[in-house]
Formats: structure tokens, C-alpha cells, sequence
């Protein structure tokens, strides 16, 4: 790198870019930077960093609105909607433990950036769905807003959820505002124990189909010989919770009796479960992939890949996401895993594997090719010299 | 006259109208082109009925390739295109131009899928928003995002706006609800974003078309998030003296760590029409209303109105109500969904869709009294108060055209208060022609340029409804000559 910026507001951070423009210099974007083995990697000529950028700029809780500069940690946002019994409720994921880091460093920014989520994705959506308002510099060092503070606004084009999940590619967020909600009084899981993955499937799917509000629930099929799990999340008032505990019990009792998790214990097992522990702590050695696909089809597309290749995977939102370990070796995999993906329905991203593998094939699901040419032709709106975290996603993008 | 200009329409379309007409029909089934003058009448406007052109023509196509066909084709003639689901805006957006055609997805209103086990439903996006619902209904399931004109708009519509309703405080607006679409490019290519899964791959075009306005593309199927029902849900009306003790009330309970489904407020003329409309049992004599409803188990109800009522408390509540029945909850919220219907019986309105931050709700109460009466018009207050969406109706003789020009002052001053207080100038009706004019007040110069070309990377000749959102002036000169693929 010939260059670094560390711009401590919005004025110095477009004197970046505008600087970075002239000089034809692309930049790689990082907030706490623990994601920087996320996408493929970037030849950069200089790096930004968002470091000073920081501080909780608005938080109304009786509004459940919260802003801050994008380079504040989540731990310290996380922090201030504690201290209020609030969270964000899309329980945003920390990759700390998959790329051996550690944890609680991502800053709020790259929570927007990359759309985190976590199990409660079934229930609460993504950092896309609470993300109601940024302020970005565009690759032409203009200062632009999109959003507000207010939840529930429709004026003017998206361009919020746009920015989210763009892995700084559009734009530079440099302030973001969330949505936040209350936190669960109380926390109890269901863990039903043995069950193979077509079983823990239909279980997770009667589960979310009754009126009993699942927050969360994943499958952890037998990982080194201990006993399948499957867990189902309830969170509410302990009334409730004690009610709808017993209603589950007795709608899935042909799944067996299941143990019943406390608060502390909940929220530990659903840490872990967000943060893909169960494969993280053996994950040397191999690529790890993250894959979307509809609950239904998913213990079949998670057999194609094991006919093939030896893999240890966990699901996750009902079934809906894969997460799975493949050997590395030269190609992690990806014919494999993108042919059944495709069969399937559904997207793939190859979350962890070495530089080389990264740069060589398709970390993100390839696009069609007019959604491709869509993208492309988006990108030169707001970065037309492809300096923001160029190829970061797509090659040439 | 009104005050909102729109474009003249572009001579040489109107000059080549017969030859656009003989293209569509080779293009389509005799009945699905519609050219006849009074045939074309039912199309001229939309719930924003002071506003009123003929379009061109209308085409009710009924499959994706046939939506494919007609852009490719207009688009190659630079002809304009305005889409339309219910003709249910009140924003105006769905209000045609003579030199444009007008493509309504009436036809394509098909169930295509249900599948319970992954709660999805995957739909044409001419079906009416309470249709979907109702096809799921005998499971248990449902599609939540429930605007007032639910029994008529489309989802079409729906997405074109983004709309809400009165239940997502707690289950979102539409993008939130929304897994998929299949659409088509002003040039024809179809497109399909996202899918029966969650995340959409890439950038979030799901997300950007949501609420575009039908200025990208015209999305012809989607797949949607379908919910089970809770066990049971039951409002209680909650009386107040002052909008003050009401506010207070609701930023208390949600202060608290209860959502509930739905928080609605209305103020006296409101209640006073709606009573007597529907006959919910509403309280005559308080200054504010709160409809607040919660959902769960008989003894989850019962917990969260007990918690609810000790908050309120508080505040005084003149009257607190609880619905004793599923006639009684029915009834109370058919008074607040035929709000809109139940006022216009009275009076003409115009009703404007500000969103402020919930702290501030009495000032601007205040405030929007104060500058209502400056121009010696009346208002009702009927709104989200949950989520700070107002939805004050600016009352007017419809017949005198100086009271609508003041109407339309007024409520552009009320929407810039909005604006000014932190909030927004629309939370769910979108900007259509109506609010065009006021996006100066919320927007500078670079966010709406950064907006308009986007527009142009869909449709680079600006012909998919283009009357509409950007103020007419500082628009980028639109490409001239057809351009082919949108890259």
C-alpha cells in the first residue's frame, strides 16, 4: 500500500476518496477489519480505515432508533441498548471465531455493509430489514443520504437496503441508523436430541408453522460422534414462555421429550450457533460455506454435496442456512457445491478459504448475466472508477 | 387549476397513436388492448382524484413474455408506460399521461404456489393484498402486510410503494415481507431477483425495486412470506383528554418492552366519522384515541393488556375498553381501515402520510392544528402512532378549486413540518405527483441525483412512469434513442 487514511468525519473522508480518485489509487475499506478474509481479495493502492470515525450519535430508546458513526464498535452500540434492555434485533454475527480472531472487534458499519444477521433471521430479518437510514461517500467523493430515523418511510428509492450487503462496493457508509427492539425478558430452548436431518427438518417446520413464535431454530446433526441436536428458541415474558413451552411439547411429542435450556444457557448455545462455532473450532485446513436455500430442500442439497466430498455442515433459520466445512484443497470444493446449490434453489458464499482459492474462483453466487449487467452498470452510478473495494464481490465491480 | 405541473405530453406519440395501437394488438389478444375513449375513462386517474388524463392506451396483459413484449416494444418507440395494479394511490402514482400507455396487471392474478412448510407463497402480482391472505387463510397462515385498501390494492401496488399498514409495527412493511421477484427491464429482459430462500445474492435489487414506484421495472410474480397466525388477538380502546397524555402513553408502553401488533391514534372529527360509520363503540367525548392490540395465548392477551392498562394509567386515560368479543374487535378495527372511505362520505380530503420521530407527536399535533386553521380548512388525525406515520386528512370542498389549491398548500406545509421535526414527507403511500415537488425539502441536490441515476441504469429513455417522485426540474437529460440491453 502506498497510502492510508484514517478520516475522523464525513468532510475528511471525502477528501479521501476525492484524493484516492486523483491519484487512481483503490482503496480497501475496513471498520474493525475482522473481515477481511470476506470476498475476494483486493489489490489495493490504499487503505481506509474507519477507525476514528466513531461514536453513538442519536439513540432515542423510547423511538427504538439508534445512530452512530459507521466505525464504532458493536460492542460499545450493543453496550449503550443493554444498558436500556434493547438490542438489534436481526442479532448481527461476530466472524471473530471463523477467521481466528477475536471476538466483539466488528464495527457497526460492517454490520450494514456485509448485512449481517443471526438465527433470529427467521423471525426479526436482516441487518437490511432494522437498517433505516445511512449517510455514504460514493466512489466520486460525494456525500450522499438515503433513510432517516424515522422506521417507516418510503420516500425516494431504497437506496438503504441497497447500500446494506454491498461490502462497501457503492459507497462508504460513514453513519448508519438502526431500528432497535426490546430485549427478551426471558429465553428458553428446546433441545430434542438424535433426530437425522430430514427429521430435525420437518420438526423445525412444524415448529415455525405454529403461532407460537420461534426465534430461533437450527439442527447440529452428530459433529465427532456427539448426539444430533436440534434446538428451537422461544423469548418473551416468562408467563408466555412457560405457556408456549408446554403447547410445543406436547404438538411435537413424536419427536421425542425434549430438554429444556434456561435463559443463560439460551443465550449461550445461540452465541455459538451465530457465530458458527460448532465448525469454527475445526475449521484449519478447511473452506467454510455459507448457503441460503429453501428448509424443504435443504438436507437433500446437503446430501449431493456429502455424496461427493466429505463435509461436516450444521443448519441453521429452520434449516434454511448451511453452514458447512469442505477440505480446502485447491478449489474448496466449489464445483460441488455450486452444482447442488444450483439444483437446489438457493445461493452460496464461500465465507473462509486461502487468498489464492479466493481469487481464483466466485466467493459470491454468480449472477445471471442481466442481473450482472445490472450490477456493473449500478457500480459506474456510484463508483465509476471502481476505486471502493474494487472486485470485492464480483471481478471488475 | 392545481398547483403540480405535469409534463405536456410529447406531440409526436400523440401524432403516431394509431400505429402504437396496431403494435400492441399484434402483440397481444384483441380484448387485452384497450383504445375506446370510454373505455379508457375507468383508467384516468387513481385515489388521487383531482388529478385526471386519458392515457393513450391500456394494455391488460396476462403472462410474463406478453409484459416482456410490450416494453420491448414501447421501449423501442420511446413510447412512456405507466403500470398499474388497483388504481388505489393516494399519492397519484398511478395516474397515467396522454402520451402513455397504461399497462395494468389486473389480469395476472394467479395463486401459483402455497408451500405451508416453508412459508412462502408465490403469487402474480396483479392479486389484491387481502387475496393472498385468504387463500391461506383455512391453514391458519397469513400474508401481514395490511394497508387499508387491503380488499382492493394489488400487490403490484404494494411493492411498487412499499406499503405498510396497520400491523407492521410488529411484522414489518412490505420489503421486509417480500423473498422474490420476477420482473421485466423497460427493454423486455426478464429478470428474476431473490427467490423462495432468504438473502437475495449480490446487490439488493429486491430491496431497491421495493418501493421504486414502478420507475424500474414492472415485477410481474413474487414470493412472499406467509405467517401462522397467532392463537387469538384483541384490541382495547384507550381515551384521552389531550394528544399530549396520549403520546406520552405510547412512548411509554413501548419504552417498556411491549410491541404490540398495531398502535393507532386518531383525534375527535376522526372518531366522531368513523363511529358513525361503523358503530365500534368508540368514545365520543376525548381528544384521542389509541386502538393498541396484542396478540398471543387467552392468558398472553390477558398479561400483556393488564401490563399495558398499569402503564397507561399513568397518562389518566379517560376511557379504557377491552374488546369483549371477536365481533366487538371486528368492528373497532372496521371503524379505523374505513377511516378513509367513512371521511370521504363527508367531506372531500386530501390525505397526507408524513413520518415524525414518536417524541415529537404533540408539537406537531399542535403545529399541524395551527397551520390548518391558517388557511381556514379542517383536519381529521388518524395514524401509526407506533411508528410516528400521520395521517392527518386535510378537509376541502372539491368543487371550489381555491379551497383545493389551499388544501394542497397546506398540506405541503404540513409535510415540510414532518420533515423539519426529523421525520420524512412519506411512511407508506409514496411520493407519487403528490409529493414530487417536496422532495427539495428532504433531499439535496446529490441524494436525489444518486436516485435519478439509478433510474437511468433501469431505463435509460425515463419512460417507465417518469411524471412521477424527481421534482421536474434538475432531471439528467434522458437517453434519446432506444438503447438495448441496461448495461
Amino acid at each position: 500500500m502506498v497510502a492510508s487514511y484514517e478520516p475522523a468525519d464525513e468532510k475528511e473522508t471525502v477528501e479521501a476518496v476525492t484524493e484516492a480518485r486523483s491519484k487512481g489509487l483503490p482503496m480497501e475499506i475496513a471498520g474493525g477489519g475482522t473481515k477481511r478474509g470476506l470476498g475476494r481479495p483486493i489489490q489495493a493502492g490504499a487503505a481506509l480505515s474507519m477507525a476514528k470515525l466513531t461514536g453513538i450519535t442519536l439513540y432515542e430508546p423510547a423511538e427504538l432508533v439508534i445512530s452512530a458513526k459507521a466505525g464504532t464498535a458493536l460492542a460499545d452500540v450493543e453496550a449503550a441498548l443493554d444498558e436500556k434492555g434493547q438490542q438489534l434485533a436481526f442479532e448481527p454475527m461476530d466472524y471473530g471465531a471463523i477467521y481466528g480472531a477475536p471476538a466483539g472487534r466488528p464495527s457497526i458499519g460492517s454490520v450494514a455493509a456485509c448485512n449481517l444477521s443471526g438465527p433470529r433471521r427467521i423471525y426479526a430479518g436482516a441487518a437490511r430489514d432494522s437498517l433505516i437510514g445511512v449517510r455514504v461517500v460514493t466512489g466520486k467523493g460525494e456525500a450522499m443520504k438515503n433513510g432517516g430515523r424515522v422506521m417507516k418511510n418510503v420516500t425516494g428509492y431504497d437506496l438503504v437496503k441497497f447500500s446494506a450487503g454491498a461490502f462497501g462496493t457503492l459507497g462508504i457508509l460513514t453513519e448508519v441508523t438502526f431500528k432497535v427492539l426490546p430485549q427478551a425478558e426471558t429465553t428458553a430452548t428446546l433441545v430434542f436430541s438424535g433426530l437425522d436431518d430430514e427429521s430435525a427438518r420437518t420438526l423445525m417446520s412444524e415448529a415455525l408453522s405454529s403461532p407460537f413464535e420461534i426465534t430461533g431454530a437450527a439442527h447440529l446433526p452428530g459433529l465427532l460422534g456427539d448426539e444430533a441436536r436440534t434446538l428451537l428458541r422461544l423469548e418473551g415474558f416468562e408467563a408466555s414462555i412457560t405457556y408456549r413451552i408446554g403447547e410445543l411439547r406436547r404438538e411435537l411429542r413424536s419427536y421425542g421429550a425434549p430438554e429444556v435450556l434456561d435463559t443463560e444457557a439460551s443465550k449461550a448455545e445461540w452465541r455459538a450457533i451465530r457465530d458458527v462455532k460448532p465448525l469454527a473450532e475445526r475449521v484449519d485446513g478447511k473452506a467454510l460455506w455459507r448457503i441460503s436455500t429453501a428448509p424443504t430442500r435443504a438436507p437433500s442439497l446437503a446430501r449431493a454435496i456429502r455424496t461427493k466430498t466429505d463435509a461436516d455442515l450444521f443448519y441453521d433459520w429452520g434449516g434454511g442456512l448451511i453452514w458447512l466445512t469442505v477440505p480446502e484443497r485447491s478449489d474448496a470444493a466449489e464445483p460441488v457445491v455450486r452444482a447442488a446449490v444450483a439444483e437446489a434453489g438457493g445461493h452460496a458464499t464461500l465465507v473462509r478459504a486461502s487468498e489464492t482459492i479466493r481469487a481464483a474462483i466466485d466467493v459470491f453466487e454468480p449472477l445471471a448475466e442481466p442481473v450482472m449487467a445490472l450490477t456493473r452498470a449500478t457500480k459506474s452510478v456510484f463508483d465509476p472508477d471502481r476505486i471502493l473495494n474494487p472486485s470485492r464481490m464480483y471481478a471488475g465491480v | 387549476m392545481t398547483d403540480i405541473i405535469l409534463p405536456p405530453p410529447d406531440e409526436g406519440t400523440l401524432a403516431r397513436r394509431s400505429e402504437i395501437i396496431a403494435g400492441l394488438r399484434r402483440l397481444l389478444p384483441q380484448e387485452s388492448v384497450i383504445s375506446d375513449i370510454d373505455e379508457r375513462r375507468p383508467y384516468e386517474t387513481d385515489a388521487l382524484t383531482a388529478y385526471r388524463r386519458l392515457p393513450l392506451a391500456v394494455v391488460l396483459p396476462e403472462t410474463t413474455a406478453e409484459v416482456s413484449a410490450i416494453l420491448r416494444f414501447l421501449n423501442a418507440e420511446g413510447v412512456k408506460v405507466v403500470a398499474r395494479g388497483a388504481g388505489t394511490s393516494l399519492a397519484g402514482g398511478a395516474l397515467p399521461a396522454e402520451d402513455a400507455v397504461v399497462l395494468g396487471v389486473a389480469k395476472m392474478s394467479k395463486v401459483l404456489d402455497i408451500n405451508y412448510e416453508n412459508r412462502t407463497a408465490q403469487v402474480q402480482v396483479g392479486i389484491t393484498n387481502i387475496a393472498i391472505s385468504q387463500a391461506v387463510e383455512h391453514a391458519e397462515f397469513f400474508y401481514a402486510p395490511d394497508p387499508s385498501s387491503q380488499l382492493a390494492c394489488t400487490l403490484a401496488g404494494n411493492i411498487a410503494m412499499n406499503s405498510g399498514g396497520a400491523h407492521c409495527l410488529k411484522y414489518g412493511v412490505t420489503t421486509n415481507n417480500l423473498l422474490g421477484v420476477k420482473a421485466v427491464l423497460m427493454d423486455g429482459t426478464v429478470v428474476e431477483f431473490g427467490g423462495d430462500y432468504l438473502d437475495s445474492p449480490g446487490y439488493d435489487f429486491l430491496g431497491l425495486l421495493t418501493g421504486s414506484e414502478g420507475q424500474l421495472a414492472v415485477v410481474t410474480e413474487a414470493t412472499v412470506r406467509i405467517l401462522r397466525k397467532a392463537e387469538g388477538a384483541r384490541p382495547v380502546l384507550m381515551g384521552f383528554d389531550s394528544a399530549d397524555a396520549a403520546g406520552a402513553c405510547v412512548a411509554d408502553i413501548i419504552g417498556s418492552g411491549i410491541i404490540p401488533v398495531a398502535i393507532e391514534y386518531m383525534d375527535r372529527p376522526a372518531i366522531k366519522v368513523c363511529e358513525n360509520f361503523a358503530h365500534a363503540g368508540y368514545p365520543l367525548d376525548v381528544e384521542a384515541l389509541l386502538i393498541i392490540e396484542v396478540e398471543g395465548s387467552e392468558e398472553e392477551i390477558a398479561f400483556y393488556l393488564d401490563k399495558i392498562a398499569s402503564i397507561a394509567e399513568a397518562h389518566k386515560p379517560s376511557v379504557v375498553k377491552v374488546s369483549q368479543s371477536d365481533m366487538e374487535s371486528a368492528a373497532i378495527w372496521k371503524g379505523r381501515k374505513a377511516a378513509f372511505g367513512a371521511m370521504g362520505r363527508v367531506s372531500d380530503y386530501l390525505c397526507m402520510d408524513g413520518t415524525i420521530p414518536t417524541g415529537q407527536l404533540p408539537q406537531v399535533l399542535k403545529r399541524i392544528g395551527e397551520i390548518v386553521e391558517s388557511y381556514g380548512l379542517g383536519v381529521a388525525n388518524i395514524f401509526h402512532a407506533g411508528d410516528g406515520n400521520l395521517h392527518p386528512l386535510i378537509l376541502y370542498d372539491m368543487n371550489d378549486p381555491e379551497d383545493l389549491r389551499k388544501a394542497e398548500a397546506c398540506g405541503a406545509d404540513i409535510l415540510t413540518l414532518c420533515v423539519e421535526a426529523g421525520g420524512c414527507l412519506t411512511g407508506e403511500h409514496g411520493v407519487g405527483i403528490e409529493k414530487r415537488d417536496l422532495m427539495v425539502h428532504q433531499f439535496t441536490e446529490t441524494d436525489l441525483a444518486y436516485q435519478m441515476a439509478v433510474k437511468g441504469v433501469f431505463d435509460p429513455q425515463w419512460l417507465l412512469n417518469p411524471a412521477k417522485v424527481f421534482p421536474l426540474e434538475g432531471r439528467p437529460e434522458p437517453a434519446r434513442a432506444p438503447v438495448g440491453k441496461a448495461a
